[in-house]
C-alpha cells in the first residue's frame, strides 16, 4: 500500500472490479479496498445475467458459470404460465454463475490489469480538503490509515456509506428496496435449461419468488418482496412457506439474503473528486432487481471517466458529470422505464395480474420482441396502456434497449 | 436508552439495513452490525432485515 493512489475504488464487487481493471489499463495507479476477507462471499445474489452484456466485460468461463437457460417460465397466481425464449425474456436469464468466483475473477482481472487490491481493508470515512474528496480512511487489521487519491469510487454496494459521507443522501426507503432470502437447494426436480418465475401478492407481496437452475440437479430458489410490504412476515417466511409446499423433500445447502435497491435513479452519483458506481449509486434495475450488467456498465464508464478527468487535471463535479451524462443516457433510461413497469405492476392484485397472464396464453414467444409482447398484452387489457403511459412517452423519446 | 437489538445468531451480514436507516446509525462492521448513537428507534431497519433479525428497543 501506497500513501497516494490516482484512484482508490471502495469495495471490490462487479462495479469495483470493472472500474479497477479500466482505469488501471489506462495506466492509472489504481487502489480497490475491499471490507471483507473473501471477495465475493457471502454471496447475496440469484446469480443470473444476460450473455449478450456479460460477454462485453469478460470472457464466459465455465469455471463460475453453473448454468446455460434457454427460457423463462413465469406463473401468474392461479398457476396460467407463460414462457419466453432467452431472447425476449430480459435481463435475468442468460448465464447463471457462481459469484464466489466470478467476483474473484473479475478482481483479478484488475489486479492483472495493475491495480491494487487489499482486502479485510475497510473505508471508515473520506479525507475531504476544501470541498473536495481527496482520499478514503481505512482500517485494515485494526489499524487506521490514511490513503490520498485524485478520485474516489464508492462501489460499496447496497449497504453503501460512501455517498452519505460525501453528503449524497442514498438511505433507501422501504418502497424502495427488495428485501430478499435464498437457498441454494438440491433436489427441486427443475428443468435446468429454465429460470423460473413465481408472481402475486401471496407468494411474494409486490415482489417475486424465482428458481434459477445451478447445474447437476441444484437451483437458487429466492425471494424478494417489497420493504414496505414486509412486517410481521418476512422475506425468510414466505419462502419458506414456497419451499414446504413446493419442494418439502429439496435440501438446502446454503442460505442467502439480501436487499436490492429499486427506488430507480437517485439525483446524484458525483461531487468534487468522487463518483458512485453499481448499487452504491442505486443502479439495479426497478423490476427485476438484476444489477450485475448496470454495476459492470456503470464500472466501465467511471474508469474511463477517471482517467479523462486526471489527464486534464480537472476532478471537479464539471469534469466529473461526464459519467453522470454517460450512465443517465445508457443505463439510466432503462432504469427509468423499468421503475414506470415496476410501480405500475405493484399495484396489480393477483387478479388483475392473472387476467394478464390469460391474455398472454397461447402466444408464441420465441418469435416475438419485447414490444410485441407489451402489445399483446394491451390489446387485452386497456387499463394497462393507461397506466404505462409514461414508459410510451420514454420509448419515443430514447427508442428503449430492452436487451439488458 | 433507545437503540435496537441484532440477533447476532439470525443476522446473515447482508447490510440491507445499513442501507435504509435515514440516519446512517448502523455499520456492517465483519460479519457483525454495529449502531450508534444516532439511532432514533425509527423502526425501518427492523421492517426490511430479510430474516427478522432485528428489534427495536423503545
Ligand atoms: C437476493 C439477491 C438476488 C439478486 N439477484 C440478481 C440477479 O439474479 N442478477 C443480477 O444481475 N443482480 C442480482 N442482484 C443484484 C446484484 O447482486 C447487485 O446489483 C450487484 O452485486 C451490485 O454490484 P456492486 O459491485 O455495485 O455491489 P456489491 O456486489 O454489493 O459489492 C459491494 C462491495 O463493497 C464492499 N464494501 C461495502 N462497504 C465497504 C467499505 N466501507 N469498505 C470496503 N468495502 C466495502 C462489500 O463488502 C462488497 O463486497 C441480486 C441481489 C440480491 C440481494
Ligand atoms: S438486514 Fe438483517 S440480516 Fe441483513 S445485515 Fe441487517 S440485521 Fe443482518
Ligand atoms: S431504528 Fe431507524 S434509526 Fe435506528 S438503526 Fe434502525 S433504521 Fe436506523
Amino acid at each position: 500500500m501506497k500513501s497516494e493512489y490516482d484512484v482508490i475504488i471502495i469495495g471490490a464487487g462487479p462495479a469495483g472490479s470493472i472500474a479497477a481493471k479500466t482505469a488501471a489499463q489506462k495506466g492509472l495507479s489504481v487502489l480497490m479496498i475491499e471490507k471483507r476477507q473473501e471477495i465475493g462471499d457471502p454471496v447475496r445474489c440469484a446469480e443470473g445475467v444476460s450473455k449478450i452484456w456479460l460477454r462485453k466485460h469478460i470472457e464466459p468461463d465455465h469455471r463460475w458459470i453453473c448454468a446455460d437457460v434457454k427460457g423463462s417460465r413465469i406463473y401468474a397466481p392461479d398457476g396460467t404460465m407463460i414462457e419466453m425464449a432467452e431472447e425476449i425474456a430480459g435481463g435475468e436469464v442468460g448465464y447463471v454463475l457462481e459469484r464466489k468466483i466470478f467476483d474473484r475473477a473479475l478482481a483479478y482481472e484488475s489486479a492483472k490489469a495493475g491495480a491494487e487490491v487489499m482486502v479485510k481493508t475497510r473505508a471508515t470515512d473520506l479525507i475531504m480538503e476544501n470541498g473536495f474528496v481527496k482520499g478514503v480512511k481505512v482500517m485494515h487489521l485494526g489499524e487506521t490509515y490514511d490513503i490520498k487519491a485524485k478520485i474516489v469510487i464508492g462501489a460499496d454496494g447496497v449497504e453503501s456509506k460512501v455517498g452519505r459521507w460525501a453528503g449524497i443522501d442514498t438511505s433507501i426507503k422501504p418502497v424502495d428496496i427488495e428485501t430478499c432470502a435464498q437457498y441454494l437447494m438440491s433436489g427441486t426436480g427443475i428443468d435446468q435449461n429454465y429460470c423460473y418465475f413465481y408472481i402475486g401478492n401471496e407468494v411474494a407481496p409486490a415482489g417475486y419468488v424465482w428458481i434459477f437452475p445451478k447445474g447437476n440437479d441444484l437451483a437458487n430458489v429466492g425471494i424478494g418482496i417489497l420493504g414496505s410490504k414486509s412486517g410481521e412476515k418476512k422475506a425468510i417466511y414466505y419462502l419458506d412457506e414456497f419451499v414446504k409446499k413446493n419442494y418439502p423433500n429439496a435440501r438446502i445447502l446454503e442460505m442467502d439474503v439480501g436487499g436490492v435497491p429499486v427506488c430507480g435513479s437517485i439525483e446524484k452519483t458525483i461531487v468534487n473528486g468522487l463518483m458512485l458506481i453499481g448499487d452504491a449509486a442505486r443502479q439495479s434495475d426497478p423490476i427485476t432487481g438484476g444489477g450485475i450488467i448496470n454495476a459492470m456498465e456503470a464500472g466501465k464508464i467511471a474508469g474511463e471517466v477517471a482517467y479523462n478527468a486526471i489527464s486534464k487535471g480537472d476532478v471537479s463535479t464539471r469534469a466529473l458529470k461526464e459519467y453522470e451524462d454517460k450512465w443517465r443516457t445508457t443505463i439510466g433510461y432503462d432504469i427509468d422505464n423499468s421503475l414506470i413497469v415496476k410501480n405500475t405492476f405493484t399495484s396489480f392484485t393477483d387478479k388483475e395480474i392473472n387476467s394478464l397472464a390469460h391474455s398472454l396464453e397461447g402466444v408464441n414467444f420465441s418469435s416475438m420482441s419485447l414490444l410485441d409482447l407489451l402489445y399483446a398484452l394491451f390489446k387485452a387489457n386497456k387499463k394497462l396502456l393507461w397506466d404505462l403511459r409514461g414508459l410510451f412517452k420514454n420509448v419515443v423519446k430514447y427508442e428503449l434497449d430492452f436487451e439488458r | 436508552m433507545v437503540t435496537i437489538n441484532v440477533n447476532k445468531f439470525k443476522c446473515g451480514y447482508c447490510g440491507a439495513c445499513v442501507g435504509v436507516c435515514p440516519v446512517g446509525a448502523l455499520e456492517l462492521v465483519e460479519t457483525w452490525i454495529e449502531v450508534n448513537e444516532t439511532c432514533t428507534s425509527c423502526g425501518i431497519c427492523a421492517k426490511i432485515c430479510p430474516v427478522g433479525a432485528i428489534e427495536v428497543k423503545k
